[in-house]
């Protein structure tokens, strides 16, 4: 009890939680925590501004030789339902972006044996060449070019940047303990990799996001562990520039099992707020939690609330199918007492 | 040490009267919608919830009968009601009712919930038939039946007093009424939009002659379309004030408006901040009584669980069959099991008690 005092009073003043203190914060209740995240909130963002962006996710191929048990979209290589983006369709779906007023593209894909380095410059270039930016390769997809290719990780940065990509996303971390990688993604880049990956963009000047995919077989001890993995790397670089939790869907995955709740969702946003006092922006999943629990997140130290997903299809392949308009996500954040505001993959206010 | 809590420092008074256990007036109920504090609101309501039911959060093993939809109301809000021989309109016969029961037995169901529209044709006999079928198939169940609004059609109906009606319906194996039919008490809304159906003064005195017969129900409100906040708190303080002169409520449910295929579908429905200060006003008003539900059905098994930390102790029942919300567009599933039902209240921080309709907990040699 006395400690449950101390630990409320430190966050009351602000200060920065060791990892004993964070692991405390799991004993406070789920509006004591939402208290404290709104308070972090504020001093990182004290504006009343809520964020988004007009973009669309647009997977240059579903073929992915890393099979993780907790994915729905992937094809093994050879397989029928496997695709590669062309150029005509990325040229189609960049024109309807344009209509909708969009600014960049959240460039995601498979880690696909198939395709020479040169695809990926392409990409790019062409993304960039329409005008939008690119917020493009999670670090697996990153760590897979490198091994690939025989390049340094500095080289594929390096090409991927004269290409044209201004930021990277923070995928593929799902949580950053190895012992639940080896689990549900034993052939995907491990931790220690991920966070090298990100250290390596941050020197080279691109920001990015930091992801984490929770509810599956991660203990709320190696969420914390996650958390501090990006807390000391943002000490170190300062280039990530929001942190996103969102909740594993267990719908048509290897994994299964029952989705987490709303509540395990907002008391571990509000625990990523706390710990993460040095990640300016804290984004909500609609796409996972529905539009009426994201909309409580604001409460829970959310200040951003992600983007438009003009076109998703990741999280539609477990079944989840929650859609919302810019319109939408407007009057969610006006109802909750913001205001909405465009911007841009660098948090550039429009 | 509880302004720490507090964003809002005009939710301090109200703290200061909610730590006393003073009763709250319309203008305390006015603050709290208009505070953005939504966290704040939800700290006083959880005070109270917390008085009374600890960390428990109740639930109910249940199965619903829409017997028909055909009524003569006409409801604005409503997506389920049709006319006489309109498309769509039904009516199940005594032996589908029964056949539904029928298929069920084999579940430990503790309470049937019965709730239709206002039928122009269907005799009194009906209804009756309907409950001692019912009550001949399944002894031991509870039946929460009939709606305010259908016991007063039905009265006239059977040509009879509302209370002579409740009395043969008991008979007949009527356990509780349901807290349906509400909607708001404003004369204005209504006007706009249900003036066919029975009023306030006749919804009151129904429940309160049900009150006086020893036959508990429920109240509900229908909030989220055209109503104000005035009008919410005022609905709300008239239901305090017959619950101080009966006694016989158990639970208050908020229910969230659904437009999809309704007469006011361009409205948009209430929003998650409005459902959770809803649900947390009304137990920081309703200080006589005991329970809070919220209808997952209606707000979605998310935002239910969300709503045992704002003041609510109860999520409803397993359901399986509702015809009413999902008719409106509502996209929740059908039914939750036992085990879905205790692992969201567990996860919500609180303790699962299956309850029978008059909230006594079912143990489980009984169930």
């Amino acid at each position: 009890m006395a400690e449950t005092a101390s630990l409320e009073a430190r966050l009351a003043a602000g200060e920065r939680l060791n990892q004993e203190e964070a692991q405390g914060l799991w004993d406070l209740d789920l509006l004591t925590l939402g208290h404290g995240a709104d308070r972090a909130r504020r001093r990182l963002n004290p504006t009343d501004r809520v964020t988004f962006v007009i973009d669309r996710n647009i997977n240059y191929t579903n073929i992915c030789t890393s099979g993780c048990r907790f994915c729905a979209y992937f094809r093994e290589p050879g397989s029928p339902e496997g695709f590669v983006l062309e150029p005509e369709a990325l040229e189609q779906k960049l024109t309807e972006l344009k209509d909708h007023g969009g600014t960049g593209v959240l460039l995601q894909g498979g880690l696909n044996p198939d395709l020479p380095f040169a695809y990926y410059e392409d990409l790019v270039r062409q993304i960039r060449g329409s005008g939008l930016g690119v917020h493009g390769f999670s670090p697996p997809e990153i760590a897979f070019m490198f091994r690939r290719f025989g390049l340094s990780l500095q080289e594929v940065l390096a090409r991927l940047i004269e290409a044209g990509l201004t930021s990277i996303p923070g995928g593929g971390a799902e949580v950053l303990a190895d012992r639940v990688r080896r689990q549900i993604s034993p052939r995907k880049c491990n931790s220690r990799e991920w966070l090298e990956v990100m250290a390596a963009a941050h020197e080279s000047g691109l920001k990015t996001s930091a992801t984490m995919m929770f509810g599956h077989l991660e203990t709320r001890a190696e969420r914390l562990e996650h958390l501090f993995k990006i807390r000391d790397l943002q000490d170190r670089t300062g280039g990530f520039l929001s942190f996103i939790p969102w909740t594993f869907q267990p719908g048509a995955t290897a994994l299964g099992g029952e989705p987490l709740g709303a509540v395990e969702y907002l008391r571990t946003l509000a625990v990523s707020r706390l710990v993460l006092d040095n990640v300016p922006h804290l984004q909500v999943s609609w796409v996972t939690q529905g539009p009426k629990i994201a909309q409580v997140a604001l409460k829970f130290g959310a200040d951003d609330f992600g983007s438009t997903m003009l076109e998703e299809n990741v999280v539609a392949a477990t079944g989840v199918g929650f859609r919302l308009s810019r319109e939408e996500i407007k009057t969610l954040v006006r109802q909750a007492g913001y205001e909405p505001r465009v911007r841009d993959h660098r948090y550039n206010l429009l | 040490m509880a302004s720490l809590r507090l964003a809002d420092p005009a939710l301090i008074p109200i703290y200061e009267k909610v730590k006393e256990k003073q009763r709250l007036s319309a203008a305390d109920g006015l603050t709290l919608f208009q505070s953005s504090d939504l966290l704040g609101v939800g700290y006083l309501a959880n005070i109270v919830r917390e008085r009374l039911h600890g960390r428990r959060a109740f639930y109910i093993y249940n199965q619903h009968i829409n017997y028909s939809n055909v009524c003569v109301n006409g409801c604005k809000f409503c997506a389920f009601g049709r006319e006489a021989g309109q498309e769509g309109a039904y009516e199940m016969t005594l032996q589908e009712i029964c056949a539904k029961v029928e298929a069920r037995l084999h579940e430990p169901i503790t309470e049937i919930h019965i709730v239709g529209g206002c039928h122009p044709t269907l005799p009194f006999s009906f209804y009756v038939e309907m409950l001692r079928s019912i009550k001949a198939l399944r002894p031991e169940v509870h039946l929460q039946a009939f709606t305010a609004v259908e016991v007063a059609h039905l009265a006239e109906q059977n040509g009879s007093s509302v209370a002579d009606t409740l009395q043969t319906l008991r008979d007949a194996g009527l356990g509780s009424l349901p807290g349906g039919g509400a909607e708001v008490f404003s004369t204005r809304v209504r006007q706009a939009l249900c003036p066919q159906k029975l009023g306030p003064d006749g919804w009151l005195s129904v429940a309160q002659t049900a009150h006086r017969l020893g036959l508990n129900t429920n109240a509900t409100m229908l909030y989220g379309h055209m109503e104000s906040l005035e009008e919410r708190v005022d609905h709300m303080l008239q239901l305090r004030k017959a619950q101080d002169e009966t006694g016989g409520f158990l639970s208050f449910i908020p229910l969230a408006f659904h437009p999809q295929n309704t007469a006011l579908d361009h409205l948009q429905g209430p929003s998650a901040f409005d459902d959770l200060k809803t649900l947390a006003v009304s137990r920081l008003l309703l200080d006589n009584f005991p329970h809070i539900k919220a209808f997952w059905i209606m707000l979605g098994p998310k935002m239910a669980q969300l709503s045992l930390c704002f003041g609510v102790d109860d999520v409803d029942g397993t359901v399986m069959e509702e015809r009413i919300t999902h008719m409106a567009g509502a996209q929740t599933p059908q039914g939750l099991t036992r085990s879905q039902l205790e692992a969201l209240i567990r996860e919500a921080g609180c303790v699962p008690v299956e309850r029978d309709t008059l909230y006594r907990q079912v143990t489980e040699a009984a169930a």
